[in-house]
């Protein structure tokens, strides 16, 4: 145990040796100095008189956005309805490539750990790490505006994080019971349909329910590159500056996120 | 099982499990509403054929631009983007971390009052509801384009994650040792540095380090609505038909994106 003694001769507890203490506290100097250093970058990026006016900006900005425009919202329907479609069809089509994706990648389902697997998981990868905006981005170019390119871009994004998180339930299902399905006899088509599959169907459930939820999300924004939605109206108001509009779409997307979290976090509950 | 005929009153007397909704007129209700659903979604879906066949011959140039990308013609693009998106990260995780731990203490249950608990949680909400471009959109309307408005909006939206997640984790600590910390005397300080955070800190780390990770891809994408890093370069080679140099962002961001997720998943392993 770490012990000092005071000038007079008595023990006192210290919680580091005056070794460990230096290298934690040297540790937090780096890592507030290397903060500094970052913030030192941004800072020369930044024209500092615009942020100062920040404060009336701000003060203009909402005195622009309200009160909001309430009429408005008789043209946002269909672009609303629009927006959950993206993500309901989004997520749908991402089930349908992400389940098959993700037996293939989980190492006890697999038909090969050398091949088939590391090709799918680095498909879970690639579709992982860009966002679907980007995704959007490169799909409205080749497609053209619209939704389809939303639904694609969505669908893209969520195969592999569908695919992730079920591969790693797949691979946490109890060995017990698929040896037991073994020994009478089933094949391999057998072991995964009575074994694996209502092991995992809890996760697998609340997995796309979750995906859904944040694919709400994601498609009231993929408008801004022109995939569709509610974004649309929503750059189309922020390009002419008509803020009431815009405060109106933001009330409209935060009830629609609201609900769709509800919702979902209702059916987790149901199913876990 | 060749040589046993069909029995189809064995057949129809075999065991079949249990559906997964017992009453059955909800199950065909849902079912049915399901249908009627995808019909009408799918029916909201316009695709423009002509276009989309144009598009096939970008998507054809797309793909060659990878073949190979081209790292060099905008190089300082690419270094300045990144950096900007690297720094964006570095600060804004920071920031949020260090504002979500408040936050975090005010939305327990267990050591806030209702009143702080209340604006806390409300804080929470609001944070997490927005997606990051939409609070992009509004910082760069107040401190106008660059580095600093994705920082801010990265920080936003880390402290609605973080104070959630960790303040989960507050209400779930050990009631008995902050309860010998207390009847020992110590001030509320001294019962959140000796019996609340020696609990939490495994969970602190993890949820900063993959917050660390989560901040790098989004700052990926802010660049679209004008709020820095290396989403505005993509954005950029985009705009421009440069898809050799998009191909390569695209590139540093799959790899950068991988990094991130193996350290954060290295520390996250490392700490729990």
């Amino acid at each position: 145990m770490p012990v000092t003694l005071h000038a007079d001769g008595t023990p006192a507890w210290r919680r580091r040796t005056p070794a460990a203490e230096f290298i934690v506290w040297s540790g937090w100097f780096a890592a507030v100095a290397l903060t500094i250093a970052c913030f030192q970058f941004i800072s020369d990026r930044t024209i500092w008189a615009f942020v100062w006016d920040a404060p009336t900006q701000g003060a203009d900005l909402v005195g622009r956005m309200f009160p909001p425009a309430w009429s408005y919202a008789s043209v946002l329907w269909k672009p609303l309805w629009d927006t959950i479609s993206m993500a309901t069809l989004g997520t749908a089509l991402a089930v349908v490539f992400g389940v098959p994706l993700a037996f293939l990648a989980a190492h006890n389902t697999t038909p090969s750990r050398l091949v088939v697997r590391p090709v799918a998981l680095f498909a879970i990868v690639a579709s992982r790490s860009i966002n679907s905006l980007i995704w959007a981005l490169i799909l409205v170019i080749i497609l053209g505006p619209g939704m389809l390119a939303g639904i694609l871009a969505i669908a893209l994004r969520s195969v592999g994080f569908i695919a992730k998180l079920l591969y790693e339930a797949i691979e946490e299902s109890d060995p017990t019971q698929i040896e037991a399905i073994e020994a009478t006899g089933a094949s391999r088509a057998q072991v995964l349909a009575w074994a694996i599959v209502p092991q995992v169907m809890p996760a697998f459930a609340g997995i796309t329910v979750f995906r859904w939820d944040i694919n709400i999300r994601e498609a009231t924004v993929l408008g801004l590159v022109g995939a569709g939605g509610i974004g649309m109206q929503m750059q189309a108001s922020i390009n002419v500056l008509a803020w009431p509009q815009v405060t109106t779409i933001f009330v409209l997307i935060l009830g629609t996120v609201l609900v769709s979290e509800w919702l979902s976090a209702r059916v987790r509950h149901a199913i876990i | 099982m060749s040589g046993t005929t069909f029995d189809a009153v064995a057949a129809a007397r075999a065991w079949r499990p249990p559906p997964l909704i017992t009453a059955p007129l909800l199950r065909y209700a849902i079912y049915l509403g399901a249908l009627l659903y995808a019909v009408l979604a799918l029916g909201s879906v316009e695709v423009n054929w002509a276009r989309a066949a144009e598009g096939i011959e970008r998507a054809g140039r797309f793909l060659a631009g990878f073949f190979p990308p081209n790292f060099l013609s905008k190089r300082d693009d690419i270094v300045e983007g990144l950096l900007e998106s690297v720094t964006m990260t570095a600060v804004s995780t920071a920031l949020g971390v260090a504002l979500s731990i408040p936050v975090a203490l005010g939305a327990s249950r267990n050591l806030a009052a209702l009143p702080v608990y209340l604006v806390c949680r409300g804080i929470i909400a609001v944070s997490r509801t927005f997606q990051e471009i939409i609070i992009a959109i509004v910082f760069v309307a107040m401190v106008g384009f660059g580095p600093l408005a994705g920082t801010l909006t990265l920080a936003f939206a880390t402290i609605g994650f973080m104070a959630k997640l960790l303040a989960e984790d507050i209400e779930d600590i050990e009631a008995n040792q902050a309860e010998a910390i207390r009847a020992s005397g110590a001030s509320w300080f001294q019962l959140l540095a000796w019996g609340v955070l020696p609990q939490v800190r495994p969970r602190l780390i993890g949820l900063s380090a993959y917050r660390l990770d989560i901040n790098f891809r989004e700052s990926a994408v802010l660049g679209l609505v004008g709020a820095g890093g290396i989403g505005d370069t993509l954005n950029t080679a985009f705009d421009r038909y440069e898809f050799d140099t998009a191909a390569a962002v695209l590139i540093v961001i799959i790899l950068i994106v991988l990094g991130c997720e193996y350290a954060s998943g290295w520390i996250r392993r490392k700490v729990q």
